[in-house]
């Protein structure tokens, strides 16, 4: 397999009767762990549809590894895994009878189907458990299973809708390894779904925002966040002269330091981190002006603030506010906004 | 596929070595059998899923009791037959289909919400349609396995009836012909029963509901046209031939009363027949159009999901 481009869409549009859950989606996505990251309605699980080439689009072309979304649906599917959000496992057959079956259903041949499921199941963490009937499984042990049968025919790329609702913090660091490991150790690229955003900035290598069925933004995981390491520095007035601009002589002094500072609402300073110096900078210039330190904390962009940069409610938003652009020269519509605070829209 | 290098170096790794610590991901080089190879292993899945098979030890429990008290009377009847020399059997072989059909509506009832119901009900169905078949590909499977599995159900007492009879000495022509008879009913009852009961299934989730609406609508309509043929009789006992239309209301007399006419098995005009050559015709188109239609529901019904 030599496919440059996993999903390429082109004016991807899905209209229903009273939604149009797709809007002009024009993106690029390259092999490795990519998240597609929006609120609930956002458009997330009618782009996996199409992708899988079972829904048409109203307008707009599409690829999957490099086949048509329109005209090659079979095949799409037979190199594509699929993990749904629901659950969908039948209580009363166990993981190997199931994941067997699900192989079978992809074309392959009952021995090799076998051993597949046998080897999928041990590497997504299931051992002695797999002869029970599933309807005994844990959360987790159910979420592994349905990973299992998504990565039994080996597909080139799996779509993992939302694989960590509903699973505890351990469950959950759990399940992201298991999906990073599936591109770094098995070389399966991954489209993985979420709105918790946090969570993919650990995982992924890329991110596609949507909102509204429209394209928010698409780049690398690393822009996102590269320049967002910043320290949230508040202090208190001058005990003695109140006239004294506090905020003001801070961030002079730090200026003169040679770092970057932004006030940040009305008590808030924002310093860019340079370094592990950067914080005895601040500590060192707080002091030496006779101040109190309020707050010092490390504070970053959260991908999350993608989304408080634009209205989402807002149907009628200027066009230069949707960026077209794919890869990592996409458009930032939120590169002028500086942290809008630990406003973690995803993790409310 | 192409592993990135460090997978590539791992295997390689223990390989040298000779000592297998953890095998890594291996890829699949292997044929891919496609959709049509999909399709079938749908269907066998299904049929052994209809018997209980490949699940747990308790759902095998009611299909394998209709298999055994559908056959275990045409034991006895072969038995008798011979003890007695008859010259023919005493229950004809589409007959004895018809006289024990409140089984094959048990085992219909029963085994269709497993085929269509548990797939709705545990969100399995867009699972399939995430591989390679297509939905009409699922219900073709579904509907064939539900086929197959009544036939089964229904050939096992005819040839119960069929081989007793020909190692009891009975006469050979004769029977193997209404062996045949036989089967062309258990067919029909079977194509015909499958329809209607995957439609009734695959709109509810509900096994239950399922169970019950299989169970009603087969039976009150043959309660509905028992009576009605009933009515018409009248009070001179004097069955009329217009009497025999009461069969187009259900679908066990239709069946019976198409096969009773085409192979002139109505010996006295109370026996259940389609009342001459147009009645053979409506009969016919009545049982068309059931399948026809039942199917291109199930068709709409899987095109939303």
């Amino acid at each position: 397999m030599n496919v440059s481009t996993v999903i390429k869409t082109d004016g991807l549009t899905k209209r229903f009767p009273r939604v149009t859950a797709l809007d002009q989606l024009t993106v690029e996505v390259q092999p490795g762990v990519v998240g597609l990251v929006g609120a609930n309605g956002a458009g997330k699980s009618t782009l996996i549809k199409i992708l899988l080439g079972l829904s048409p689009a109203t307008s707009g072309t599409g690829q999957v590894l490099g086949l048509d979304i329109a005209t090659e649906g079979p095949a799409i599917r037979e190199r594509v895994g699929y993990m749904p959000e629901h659950d969908c496992l039948p209580p009363d057959v166990s993981a190997t009878e199931f994941v067997v079956h699900m192989a079978r259903m992809a074309g392959l041949p009952a021995a090799a189907a076998r051993e597949r499921t046998a080897d999928t199941l041990r590497h997504v963490g299931l051992y002695e458990e797999r002869y029970r009937p599933m309807g005994g499984y844990s959360t987790g042990m159910k979420q592994r299973v349905k990973l299992a049968q998504a990565l039994v025919h080996d597909p080139q790329l799996v779509l993992l809708d939302e694989p960590t609702n509903g699973l505890d913090p351990v469950g959950r660091d759990d399940m992201l390894a298991l999906i990073r490991r599936v591109y770094s150790d098995f070389g399966i690229s991954v489209l993985v779904t979420t709105h918790l955003l946090g969570e993919l900035e650990r995982t992924c290598d890329h991110l596609v925002v949507i909102d509204g069925g429209r394209l928010l933004r698409s780049s690398s995981t690393a822009s996102f966040t590269e320049m967002t390491q910043l320290l949230a520095v508040e202090v208190t007035d001058h005990p003695t002269d109140l006239a004294f601009d506090a905020d003001a002589a801070v961030r002079a002094r730090l200026t003169e330091a040679g770092l970057s500072v932004v006030p940040d609402g009305s008590r808030v300073l924002l310093v860019e981190i340079r370094d592990e110096d950067t914080y005895d900078t601040v500590r060192d210039t707080v002091a030496d002006l006779g101040l109190g330190l309020v707050r010092l904390e490390q504070r970053r962009h959260r991908v999350a603030e993608i989304f408080t940069s634009d209205a989402p409610d807002d149907a009628t938003r200027p066009d230069e506010a949707r960026p077209e652009a794919t890869g990592p020269e996409a458009t930032r519509t939120d590169e002028a906004r500086e942290a809008g605070g630990a406003h973690d829209v995803a993790a409310s | 596929m192409s592993l990135p290098p460090e997978a590539t170096a791992h295997r390689t790794a223990a390989a040298d070595s000779g000592v297998i610590h953890n095998i890594g991901y291996r890829s699949y080089q292997g044929p891919r059998l496609g959709r049509s190879y999909a399709t079938r292993s749908l269907f066998v899945q299904s049929l052994r899923a209809a018997y209980g098979l490949g699940r747990s030890g308790k759902s095998k429990v009611l299909p394998m009791l209709v298999l055994g008290v559908l056959g275990a009377p045409a034991l006895v009847i072969v038995a008798l037959a011979i003890l007695q020399h008859s010259k023919q059997l005493p229950l004809d072989y589409p007959q004895y289909l018809s006289a024990f059909s409140l089984f094959v509506v048990i085992f219909l009832a029963a085994q269709a919400p497993v085929l269509m119901s548990r797939d709705l009900r545990h969100q399995t169905v867009p699972l399939y349609f995430s591989r390679p078949i297509t939905r009409s590909d699922y219900v073709r499977a579904k509907f064939g396995a539900m086929v197959a599995a009544m036939m089964l159900l229904m050939t096992v007492p005819l040839v119960v009836l069929y081989v007793g009879s020909i190692l009891g000495g009975l006469p050979f022509g004769h029977n193997t012909g209404h062996f045949l008879y036989g089967l062309v009913a258990a067919a029909l009852y079977a194509v015909l029963y499958s329809a209607l009961g995957l439609l009734i299934a695959a709109s509810t989730p509900r096994r239950g509901f399922g169970v019950a609406a299989i169970m009603g609508v087969l039976v009150v309509s043959s309660i509905i046209a028992g009576i009605v043929f009933n009515l018409s009789v009248g009070s001179g006992g004097q069955v009329l031939d217009s009497a025999q239309w009461s069969a187009v209301l259900s679908p066990s007399t239709l069946v019976d009363g198409l096969v009773n006419q085409i192979f002139g098995l109505a010996e006295n005009p109370n026996t259940t027949h389609a009342p001459g050559a147009l009645g053979v015709v409506v009969f016919a188109a009545e049982i068309a159009v059931l399948v026809v239609g039942s199917y291109w529901l199930m068709l709409s019904r899987y095109r939303k999901i």
